[in-house]
């Protein structure tokens, strides 16, 4: 690795704390400007003034706004993002109890997903215009149209009511047998896949086509390569910078498909927990999970710049 | 049967805008025989590369072969299937594009790709290959051939890349090869070195080629036989030395003419009377840097009422940023614009209306300098209103005469810039310069985006424009012949130094600063064996030490023929007055450079 | 230019050169626009046109062409099937559901308009002035615009109706807020390639002023492409807006859009009934029209390539 690359990464990195700091301070101002009173509301109307004033003093909401900010984010920091609002539990503790489950079901539908998806992107952009493509394109076209929940429900409908194969709901996330796994998991993460494959396909397929009417295929063509040699010889080692970026921009999009399909399921991921602190605004709670998604979009982004930054041949000495 | 390609019948057509297919090659016969190269020329647009391309039973996308029969050896090559073709192309016949830079992956290993071809036709293993490979580079004049192979693309020159390409079309011995403009996207000086290459291989290895070229000159140095194009039809096809002596086609005569471009100058005595003209543009002491790179520098230069003054470079020269600083679109780091005396700010937001109308900028490539969007009319109009607050009626009016200047008819005001061919718009370009009734005029590479005879008629038009309105351009170019022949004086930049500076008689002969001599060596001449004779390039450089890095040192030094040890990697070189007014940067002196053919030394004759 | 080539040399094998059939078919892409086309707009965008203009028509006229009110308590039967009094059925309090669509339609779509034209517009002129500054400001913009996208949209969603509650006026500069960024980045990276070409230097040279050159050299020819973006974003609003509602933190009761007519009759999908299916297939009709215009829109070269 030479000297420019890493200063690349370094500048990317740099950059994507700064973002970071820059979303900390939007959810903090978002969340601060609510006109209620987190103390008032959390001890009803009929509080007493000195009531109110003493939470207020507790949690630290008689402090400057800038102060106020800086203890929530050095909280953050140290992983100490607070207390919930609607059950006195730490953040931290929720939070932990919830993330493996989505994790898990991220990482479920990602492995399922992207091979596909770059499979089915390449074949595509490979025999362009045939049947196989038009046809590709018009279900991936029907799929990113559709809303996640359509196609939830329907999946619903069909394996758990008609054919009664799979439960509807995911109960539990301890897993014992295939069957349980599948059980769990397959709607869910078939779900997330129609959408994440269907985007995923057709930015794979913009990004190798964009290769293929470059000089250096047509002179790979006039060497005497096969298509199959075009494609994955000379085309596909100059789209991963694209193709890394369309993945990771696909990817990204589970942040906030796991909210529909964690609540239809009623999965016990963060989305779920962030859907029901929403709902009782639950406000620590829910600054933390923002901050946790954009971490999540932060850290996806970075990686598809590196692998970006790392196939580029002209950084290579 | 002696004929190696014949091709009888050919036509290709192209599908238009509106669905229909438009025929652009009307049924091509010639034929070719082994060990011969012949060089298929014409205009843009003639179907030249169309029909080298059909060689291989390929056409590009929008185009497809309607009929006609195309034999190489004992194959008819559009008969043949998907799989067939494949194996012809890269072993039966090789082709070599016209940008390298754009023609060579950009992630994957120069040898990589050179051997390829060979690799996938089985002609040999890998091993063999590669040692194949390094041989052709070696006869190809590359540098360090037995490791050129391990770098990627972007770390060789262009013209190494060119070269590079022919070793890749040449690894397969392949029964033909086709060689389109491979030269016309490099500098002069680099393109007599791949020249020379080119002719060295294609005489050694007794290869028959098509060589596609707009340029009668390199094609003189090239082919045994030419054919020229015009609208995809074929108007001559006859031996080099007859299409260059005596052409029989009237076609092939106004090419060649357009070659010698002969722009009739100005009244005859007026060059006496500019020396009396008011300084218009004096530029002191110019520097520019972008970051920490110095891309020009210490440049002085002064242009007359109604002179023009050329600079000559090559790319990455410098040239086009002197006149972008010239316009106020780079801010200079050191040095001083003055017009009429009064400085012009470095920035353009420290400039007067009056001062941006008084200097225009007419850029190289009218497709990009016209917006799409908007008509001739109100491209035209925009001037008007923004330096004259001409009402709509009186717009109109000027938009015309403007038209009628420019020599195209008023009934294009309504069109938009796609619907006019590239001369059209060249003079559109010119005339929205005009419209601004300045007193200069940067042209920066106006007619190199033209063919050679839609720029010698702007030519043409722009000495008609300064007659009539006295106006002063200040023409940028790469092309020494077209800036010899129309500017009163002649400014010779090398990166981002002015090595030469001088009027017009004293570029017609000897002594001139080195780099100015390489040049005009360097520029084809249109008869055989001028590649043979010249002697640009030629020989090997002196012996240096390595030169000291804390000075700063001749810019040429690098590519010197006459450096002079302890002395130009050592000190820098002062402005020299020539005896016949020209002044030069270098250590020589004017005598030492009358007699520069014996400064250099002894050739060490390639092949 | 060449991805095409296999095509090309497939149809070379199979039908011979001189019979004068096709050897080579590929679409007609000059360099330079060329003439005008004559648009040969193919079915699927035709259809796309038609569905569309159907649903703009709707969330204009819906209302009163809605043979009940929203809120009318007409059958007795719940999750009533299709039939020619309720053409498509009744929900689960015996509500018309074809009154009930029709008057969620200016919801669903007005609001999703609203919010797409405000996101655009916002995003194209910040986008231009970041292009066309360059500097310290395009470096703020572009700074803030990265911190806005890196908040997934639906997260965004759930944080401001946490802070603000949910309301229609919220929803709408919610989904502003949310689809400004991408918005921004486009125009943004297409206003940037505008700004180099030489017309723009053109007119910078001729001394013209930064809001000329924004919209009247820059902005004519940032269209298609921000257009296509429009009709992208549209859709994702309307997703976005539905999910809001289909989790109960979108349009509020009495008030519903489609979103909220497929929550409230979810009861209804164990049979089937047409009380949730119509709703949500409402959704996708608009939403696949739109892309079916942005498909023929943007790949129209494409298509001719394939006929």
């Amino acid at each position: 690795m030479n000297s420019t690359i890493l200063r690349l990464i370094i500048g990317r990195l740099g950059i994507g704390v700064l973002t970071l700091l820059i979303v900390s301070l939007v959810v903090f101002v978002l969340t601060s400007l609510l006109p209620g009173d987190a103390a008032q509301e959390q001890l009803g109307q009929e509080a007493t003034p000195e009531a109110v004033a003493a939470l207020r003093a507790k949690l630290g909401l008689d402090l400057p706004v800038y102060l106020r900010y800086l203890s929530w984010l050095g909280g953050l920091v140290t992983g100490n993002p607070g207390v919930s609002l609607a059950n006195g539990m730490p953040v931290d503790d929720l939070i932990a109890s919830r993330l493996p489950n989505s994790l898990k079901l991220a990482a479920a539908t990602a492995l399922i997903a992207v091979p596909l998806a770059l499979s089915l992107g390449i074949l595509s952009a490979m025999y362009r215009g045939s049947i196989f493509d038009r046809y590709t394109n018009m279900l991936a076209v029907f799929l990113v149209s559709v809303p996640e929940f359509l196609i939830a429900t329907i999946a619903v409908l069909i394996f758990a009511v008609k054919l009664g194969w799979l439960s509807a709901l995911s109960r539990s996330v301890e897993v014992d047998s295939f069957l349980q796994l599948l059980s769990v998991y397959a709607m869910p993460v078939l779900t997330l896949c129609c959408v994440l494959v269907a985007q995923m396909a057709r930015m794979t397929r913009a990004a190798v086509i964009d290769q293929l009417s470059s000089p250096y295929v047509e002179m790979a063509v006039l060497k005497g390569a096969r298509p199959m040699r075009v494609v994955l010889r000379h085309a596909l080692p100059n789209a991963i910078g694209p193709i890394s970026n369309a993945v990771a921009l696909s990817l990204s999009y589970l942040l906030g498909g796991v909210v529909i399909v964690e609540t239809i399921f009623n999965y016990p991921g963060i989305a779920t927990l962030m859907v029901n602190a929403v709902v009782t605004r639950d406000m620590p709670l829910v600054q933390a999970c923002v901050m946790l998604f954009s971490l999540g979009f932060l850290v996806l982004v970075l990686v598809a710049d590196i692998i970006a930054i790392l196939s580029n041949p002209r950084l290579r000495t | 049967m002696n004929d190696i390609v014949k091709v009888a019948g050919l036509r290709v057509a192209a599908r238009n805008d509106a669905g229909v297919d438009v025929p652009i090659v009307h049924g091509a016969d010639f034929t070719l025989k082994k060990g011969e190269v012949l060089a298929l020329i014409g205009e843009s647009g003639s179907g030249k590369t169309t029909i080298a391309l059909a060689l291989m039973g390929y056409a590009r996308a929008g185009c497809r072969i309607v009929g006609g029969s195309v034999r190489i050896g004992d194959v008819e090559v559009l008969e043949q299937s998907d799989a067939s073709l494949a194996k012809l192309r890269g072993r039966t016949v090789a082709y070599i594009a016209q940008s390298a830079a754009a023609a060579f992956n950009p992630a994957k290993t120069i040898m990589e790709q050179v051997i390829e071809s060979a690799l996938i036709h089985g002609v040999m293993s890998r091993r063999a290959a590669q040692a194949k490979a390094v041989e052709l580079f070696r006869a190809l004049a590359l540098p360090d051939p037995d490791n050129i192979g391990a770098r990627y693309p972007h770390q060789v020159s262009g013209g190494q890349l060119q070269r590079l390409m022919a070793a890749m079309a040449l690894i397969t011995d392949p029964a033909l090869v086709i060689l389109d403009e491979p030269t016309t996207a490099l500098d002069v000086t680099t393109q007599i070195e791949v020249l020379r290459a080119f002719k060295k291989v294609v005489r050694d290895l007794d290869t028959t080629a098509v060589y596609v070229s707009h340029d009668l000159a390199v094609v003189a140095q090239m082919a045994d036989r030419i054919v020229v194009l015009r609208n995809g039809e074929i108007q001559e096809n006859s031996r080099t030395e007859q299409i260059l002596v005596e052409p029989e086609h009237p076609y092939t005569c106004s090419l060649l003419a357009a070659m010698k471009p002969t722009v009739s100058q100005g009244a005859p005595g007026r060059r006496e009377d500019q020396a009396k003209e008011a300084l218009l543009l004096d530029v002191r002491g110019l520097d520019i840097c972008y970051g920490s790179k110095r891309v020009v520098q210490d440049i002085d230069l002064q242009v007359r009422r109604g002179a023009t003054v050329g600079i000559i470079g090559e790319s990455g020269s410098g040239k086009t940023t002197v006149a972008r600083a010239i316009a106020g679109l780079v801010a200079p780091s050191a040095g001083q614009v003055l017009l009429d005396g009064q400085p012009l700010s470095g920035t353009l937001a420290g400039r007067t209306r009056e001062q941006f109308r008084r200097v225009q900028y007419v850029f190289q490539n009218a497709d990009t300098a016209l917006n799409p969007q908007h008509t001739i009319e109100e491209i035209l109009a925009r001037p008007l209103r923004f330096y004259h607050g001409m009402r709509s009626a009186q717009r109109r009016r000027r938009v015309a005469e403007l038209m009628e200047l420019v020599q195209l008819p008023a009934s294009l005001a309504t069109r938009r810039p796609s619907e006019l061919s590239g001369g059209q718009k060249q003079r559109i370009n010119l005339a929205r310069a005009l419209a601004a009734e300045p007193d200069l005029i940067l042209c920066d590479e106006v007619t190199s985006a033209l063919d050679t005879v839609v720029g010698a008629a702007i030519l043409e038009l722009m000495a008609e424009l300064r007659r009539e309105l006295n106006v002063s351009y200040l023409f940028i170019s790469h092309d020494i012949r077209t800036v010899r022949s129309i500017c009163d004086e002649v400014v010779v930049m090398y990166a981002g130094a002015k090595v030469e500076q001088g009027n017009r008689s004293t570029f017609q002969a000897p002594p001139y600063h080195p780099y100015t001599h390489l040049l005009i060596d360097s520029v084809p001449e249109m008869h055989q064996g001028w590649l043979e004779e010249t002697r640009a390039g030629r020989g090997t450089l002196p012996q240096i030490a390595a030169p000291s890095e804390s000075m700063p040192l001749c810019p040429f030094l690098a590519r010197c023929p006459v450096r002079i040890e302890g002395k130009c990697n050592k000190v820098a070189p002062p402005r020299v007055w020539l005896e016949k007014g020209s002044e030069i940067l270098c250590h020589h002196t004017d005598s030492d450079l009358r007699h520069f053919d014996e400064l250099v030394p002894a050739m060490v004759v390639s092949g | 230019m060449t991805p095409n080539v296999h095509r090309q040399s497939a149809n070379l094998s199979t039908s011979g050169p001189r019979a004068g059939a096709v050897v080579g078919v590929a679409h007609d892409e000059k360099p330079q626009g060329g003439v005008r086309r004559r648009a040969k707009r193919p079915v699927s965008g035709a259809l796309g046109v038609l569905i569309v203009g159907f649903w703009l028509l709707m969330a204009l006229a819906g209302p009163w062409l809605a043979p009940h009110g929203a809120n009318a308590l007409v059958g007795f039967e719940v999750f009533g099937p299709i039939s020619l009094e309720y053409p498509l059925g009744t929900d689960f309090l015996g509500r018309d559901i074809l009154s009930r669509l029709l008057h969620g339609a200016p919801y669903t779509i007005g609001v999703a308009l609203a919010a797409t034209v405000l996101a655009c517009l916002f995003g194209v002129v910040l986008g231009l002035v970041a292009a066309a500054s360059g500097g310290w400001l395009d470096a703020v913009i572009s700074r803030t615009q990265d911190a806005l996208i890196a908040i997934p949209n639906k997260i965004f969603a759930l944080i401001m109706v946490a802070a603000f509650g949910s309301s229609v006026p919220l929803l709408l500069v919610m989904a502003a807020f949310a689809y400004m960024p991408g918005s921004y980045r486009i125009a943004r990276a297409v206003a940037v390639n505008v700004m180099t070409m030489d017309f723009v230097q053109v007119a910078r040279a001729r001394g013209e002023a930064l809001p000329y050159i924004m919209f009247v050299e820059v902005l004519p020819n940032m269209l298609r492409p921000v257009l296509t973006d429009f009709g992208l974003r549209f859709v994702y609003v309307v997703l976005l807006l539905s999910a809001m509602s289909f989790l109960g933190l979108g349009v509020q009761p009495p008030e519903a859009d489609w979103g909220s007519l497929v929550r409230e009759n979810i009861q209804g999908l164990g049979d089937g009934a047409p009380a949730v299916l119509a709703p949500a297939i409402a959704i996708a009709t608009l939403t696949v029209g739109v892309n079916l215009i942005i498909d023929s829109f943007g790949a129209r070269a494409k298509r001719e390539m394939e006929s």
